[in-house]
């Protein structure tokens, strides 16, 4: 594998940190260079051309982001580098920062460039002393080397980056709670329009990308967007960091490129489960990703196939379940999660969860009726479809792809359980 | 506390410093690891901004907090992956070790655990934090062992 890994885009299988020197010896900052000299508009343009799309969930074209806050007449703009990884199961983030903090600090210099930024802000989570502590470390080098601060390296732009930390909300790493929480405010999520590209921080055109979405950057202005979609597909160029935890050998982050299969990741990737074990559901995307069975697991890993399997990609989180798991357990460990980190500023995201916690909780005692599953459903629907940001709209995915597939679950533990989970009453 | 709370927000920009950051310092410099009634005065002062606006922002996020905590916070991750493989456990080794329960400071005013979410250490499940570091592919007795640790060198 590792013949193919030097090819990729963060080649993450010797887990190495890489340093300044070490980075400028094998090219590093040689993109940085060569954006500056160039045209902007070409720049954004192999950016375009590359298909590059956001890694933080939303999976939105990056150069077309960079366009839309460039060409914001506001001359003050920012850059954030959403730092929060709060899914549960997610650290690729981590590794970029504390293995690969100057191909990020790279990446974030070209972005802002050509956004047109010269302030950004790395937004951190709590959770993450080390990361903090190796971006501090890094940002200080940069500016000692000339690579970030005044007048990077003799072209006239400067750009400053300050370091925040966040205080355990995972709603925070939504892009608008983000904003508030960078200005002081509850970290709650506001409507858009207005995107955050016209009016994000302190009400200026802001450019908000994921660590491993700017990460990418510098390797595609250095190889070319050609070279970009030869990794990848034709729908998903590139790669993909992958962050593998549950019960499989090899527990840890891998990059893939897309196009390989969730078998390849679970099997190839990450060994397949344990001696004498199956994998019985993999959970994909984190806690507000879905559950889906073994059969399904060659769905390949590319944005439009995944839509259509109904599988969210997200961060990139594949979590493995092995025959000795309860799916009832797990799916009710998400919603006593997205019940402590919902905001509570909408109805369907509030009263949604705390209704099917309750009913977690009957069906796991065994007190439950189908009556109460069926209800679960409604509840969970009417969550995904009025609630007022992704938190709320996602937090049920676990809920409708495990009555989906793992309906049967459900209904054995219900005391009237032998009737079919979709009854007269639901039709 | 007014000293302490100024230079704090003078080094972060007085009255333009950031609320959150500004929280975050000001109980990171607190030996119990909060943020106390007289120093929302003093950073509603500093910062000119009411203390209305300062308890809105500390109460909406977890990890600020408004009561008085151990010295050594110890934070157990309640995630799927780390509670399959085998979180409840070290939980609850844990709480017997301590003689608390999650979100209880110990009588001592020495530790106080929490449950909190995921580490970003799911690849080395279950994982805990105490203070700024994190183990990880712990058994209930390793992580009472690193308790303990904490409780001898607490105690010098
Ligand atoms: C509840 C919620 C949590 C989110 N958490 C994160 C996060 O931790 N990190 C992140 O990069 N994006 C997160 N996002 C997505 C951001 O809103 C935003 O789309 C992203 O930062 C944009 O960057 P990208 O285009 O590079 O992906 C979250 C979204 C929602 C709805
Ligand atoms: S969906 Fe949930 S988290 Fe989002 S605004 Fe509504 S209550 Fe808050
Ligand atoms: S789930 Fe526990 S560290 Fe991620």
């Amino acid at each position: 594998m590792s013949m193919i890994d030097c090819q990729l885009v963060f080649n993450v299988e010797n887990r190495e940190y890489v340093d300044l020197d070490l980075y400028r010896s094998r090219g590093g900052y040689g993109a940085l260079a060569k954006v500056l000299a160039a045209d902007p508009r070409e720049s954004v343009y192999v950016l375009k051309e590359a298909g590059l799309k956001g890694r933080g969930g939303a999976s939105f074209p990056t150069g077309l982001k960079i366009e839309m806050v460039r060409s914001n007449q506001e001359q003050e703009r920012y850059i954030i580098i959403n730092a929060d990884e709060g899914e549960p199961g997610t650290f690729k983030d981590r590794y970029i920062m504390t293995h690969l903090p100057f191909q990020l600090l790279e990446g974030v210099t070209i972005a802002a460039y050509l956004a047109g930024a010269s302030r950004g802000i790395l937004y951190v989570r709590h959770e993450y002393d080390e990361p903090r502590s190796v971006m501090r470390e890094s940002i200080a080098q940069a500016k000692r080397a000339g690579l970030l601060g005044e007048n990077i390296l003799g072209s006239g732009f400067s750009l400053d980056i300050e370091l925040f930390s966040g205080a355990g909300s995972y709603l925070c790493g939504e892009e608008t709670a983000l904003l508030s929480s960078i200005e002081g405010r509850k970290g709650r999520p506001q409507v858009k329009p207005p995107y955050p590209t016209q009016q994000g921080l302190w009400g200026k055109p802001t450019l908000i990308n994921n660590v491993e979405t700017l990460s990418n950057i510098p390797k595609i202005m250095e190889k070319g967007a050609l070279w970009y979609r030869s990794l990848g597909t034709e729908d998903s160029p590139g790669t993909k960091l992958i962050s593998l935890s549950g019960d499989i050998r090899f527990r840890g982050l891998v990059e893939v490129p897309f196009g390989a299969s969730f078998r390849d990741i679970v099997y190839e990737y990450g060994g397949g489960p344990k001696p004498g074990r199956k994998v019985k559901a993999v959970n994909i995307g984190g806690a507000s990703g879905v559950l889906i069975p073994e059969e399904m697991l060659d769905v390949p890993l590319e944005y439009g196939a995944c839509a259509r399997a109904g599988i969210t990609i997200g961060s990139g989180a594949v979590f493995v379940l092995d025959d000795t798991r309860s799916i009832l357990d797990n799916v009710s460990n998400r919603i006593n999660f997205f019940l402590h980190e919902s905001c509570g500023k909408c109805t369907p995201c509030r009263e949604g969860l705390r209704q099917a916690q309750i009913i977690m909780e009957k069906l796991i005692a065994g007190q439950a009726v189908m009556k109460d599953v069926q209800n679960l459903e409604r509840y969970t629907r009417v969550m995904q479809n009025a609630s007022f940001c992704g938190l709320g709209q996602a937090a049920g995915n676990s809920v409708i792809s495990s009555l989906h597939y793992y309906g049967e679950e459900y209904c054995s533990r219900c005391k009237d359980g032998e009737e079919d989970l979709y009854g007269e009453e639901s039709a | 506390m007014q000293a302490v709370v100024q230079e704090i927000v003078g080094q972060m920009g007085n009255e333009k410093a950031p609320l959150l950051q500004v929280l975050l310092a000001v109980q990171d410099a607190s030996p119990r690891n909060y943020v106390s009634e007289e120093a929302v005065r003093a950073i509603a002062r500093s910062m000119k901004v009411s203390r209305c606006r300062v308890y809105s922002t500390a109460s909406f996020y977890t990890e600020i907090s408004l009561k008085p905590r151990g010295r050594h916070l110890i934070r157990i991750c309640g995630n799927a992956p780390c509670e399959n493989a085998g979180r409840t456990a070290i939980m609850e080794a844990i709480q017997q070790e301590l003689g608390i329960e999650a979100g209880e400071t110990t009588a001592d005013g020495l530790i106080s655990l929490e449950k909190v979410s995921c580490l970003g250490s799911c690849y080395k499940s279950p994982a805990i934090k105490v203070d700024h570091q994190v183990y990880g592919n712990l058994t209930p007795e390793e992580a009472v062992a690193v308790i303990r640790s904490l409780r001898e060198g607490g105690e010098q």
